[in-house]
């Protein structure tokens, strides 16, 4: 056979497994991995939302510890994810937990919670120190001017975080497939470890259309609740992947 | 975790050692082939996409594909493209394909950045706009070029474990190692050494982005997407 014929009846096997039904249904279907997949994400990047954020938060009101906000998306950057969901997958009192949700979720956390931080922590000083000053001038108490003038001000860094957290959450949330969690990154590790190219390559379409839609999603999303004054900002910092 | 083990064992370094090393000079040929042939490509692109706006758009598009796939996603599509899923094409392709986004965004951003002075003083001694960009505009971006090229060398150090799901992997045969006999310390090896290895990487390319590019001191932070 040809390369071409080779291609052909690859390509034809992977419509093939698209359009089995047991594919589609039981607790190995694809609407159960992909559910399984956005409840661990959306988990993640929420608890990101509410310690990268809210550390964020202070540290940019208050100016404070801006070195480690700073670096803390780049440092994390090094760190292999893979290190951390199989160690926090091999510790007994967390991988017998929640069906491996437990493990994936503390691996996952400590990876979103950098860009989210970073991100917030530089839209709250890009604030212009005028703007603040007026707002004070106004009588706004500091919590008023977190509020209604730095957060607002702030929004399209805080978006460009949490896209950027989002993208790396969904991502690695592929790779617990291998300590044990299911969702679609399953497909993909056992095609992989059983030589199966077919079931590997289809579960990799169905987890490469999902982080493309998370990205496109979160980019309009983030211009759609960004104040149209400053909807021409660029803003973010550097992205990561797992 | 048994009562009885401790959470790291130093005996396993010191034992392991030969593998460890072997394992880290692997990491370190995967790094440095993907981020050689990622610049490579990059620069030329950049150069590119700033230049004509018509091919700006594919470049960027694909350049982001490539960067929003999963890593291991990448390496089960590129397995029937390239014949073998493990293989080192399938991963090369894969990590250079990672390098794009973040080489040729602050290749663009560099060129941006360039003071019209400094282009407008280059048409005046005569430079086509071609030979400025290439003698005037792309010297004057290497700080961005630099600050990509940390980006993308700290990216790249950190896949390069996952690789380790197709059998290639450097220090994430220790991770993979340690998770099927469930023992902490070869991940922890595995950890701290690609993190140590990220840091080094980082100063070396400090310490020559100061000779090459000795008019700026402080290095200037990379911006992606």
């Amino acid at each position: 056979m040809s390369d071409w014929d080779h291609f052909r009846h690859f390509m034809a096997s992977v419509v093939g497994w698209f359009t089995t039904s047991a594919n589609w249904t039981g607790s190995s279907g694809i609407p159960y991995l992909f559910l399984r997949q956005a409840e661990l994400s959306l988990a993640v990047v929420l608890g990101a939302l509410v310690v990268g954020g809210g550390i964020g938060l202070v540290l940019g009101h208050t100016g404070r510890g801006g070195l480690v906000a700073v670096n803390a998306a780049n440092a994390a950057r090094a760190v292999p994810t893979l290190a951390l969901l199989t160690l926090f997958a091999i510790q007994p009192s967390i991988s017998l937990k929640w069906g491996g949700f437990l493990a994936a979720f503390l691996a996952l956390l400590i990876l979103a919670i950098p860009p989210i931080l970073t991100n917030t922590y530089v839209g709250m000083r890009e604030v212009d120190a005028d703007v603040r000053d007026a707002a004070k001038a106004m009588g706004l108490t500091g919590g008023q001017v977190l509020r209604r003038v730095e957060l607002p001000l702030a929004t399209p860094f805080l978006m460009a975080g949490i896209r950027t957290s989002s993208i790396e959450v969904v991502a690695t949330s592929t790779l617990a497939a291998y300590v044990s969690y299911t969702d679609l990154g399953t497909p993909v590790i056992s095609g992989l470890s059983t030589e199966n190219t077919v079931e590997a390559f289809s579960g990799a379409i169905l987890v490469a259309v999902l982080a493309g839609a998370v990205a496109l999603g979160l980019g309009v999303l983030g211009r759609a609740i960004t104040p149209l004054p400053i909807r021409h900002t660029r803003s973010g910092t550097a992205l990561t992947t797992a | 975790m048994s009562t009885a083990t401790p959470f790291f064992k130093w005996g396993y370094v010191t034992s392991q050692w030969g593998q460890i090393s072997s394992d880290l000079l692997q990491h370190i040929a995967l790094t440095l082939l993907a981020v050689a042939i990622g610049t490579v490509l990059s620069i030329p692109l950049a150069m590119l996409a700033w230049r004509y706006r018509a091919v700006r758009t594919p470049i960027f598009g694909i350049a982001s594909a490539l960067y929003i796939i999963p890593s291991l996603a990448l390496f089960a599509i590129l397995g029937p493209i390239t014949g073998y899923v493990a293989s080192y094409p399938t991963a090369e392709i894969a990590l250079v394909g990672y390098t794009l986004l973040i080489l040729i965004w602050n290749t663009v951003a560099g060129l941006n950045a360039v003071p019209a002075e400094a282009r407008e003083a280059a048409t005046a001694m005569g430079y086509s706009r071609n030979a400025a960009l290439l003698r005037v505009d792309l010297p004057l971006a290497l700080p961005y070029i630099f600050a990509g090229l940390r980006v993308a060398t700290a990216t790249v150090i950190g896949l390069v474990t996952v690789t380790a799901l197709i059998g290639l992997g450097g220090l994430g045969q220790q991770i993979t190692y340690g998770f099927t006999i469930g023992f902490n310390t070869p991940i922890i090896v595995g950890l701290v050494f690609s993190v140590a290895l990220a840091a080094v990487f980082d100063l070396l390319i400090v310490g020559v982005q100061r000779l090459a590019v000795p008019w700026t001191r402080s290095s200037r932070r990379a911006r992606v997407v």
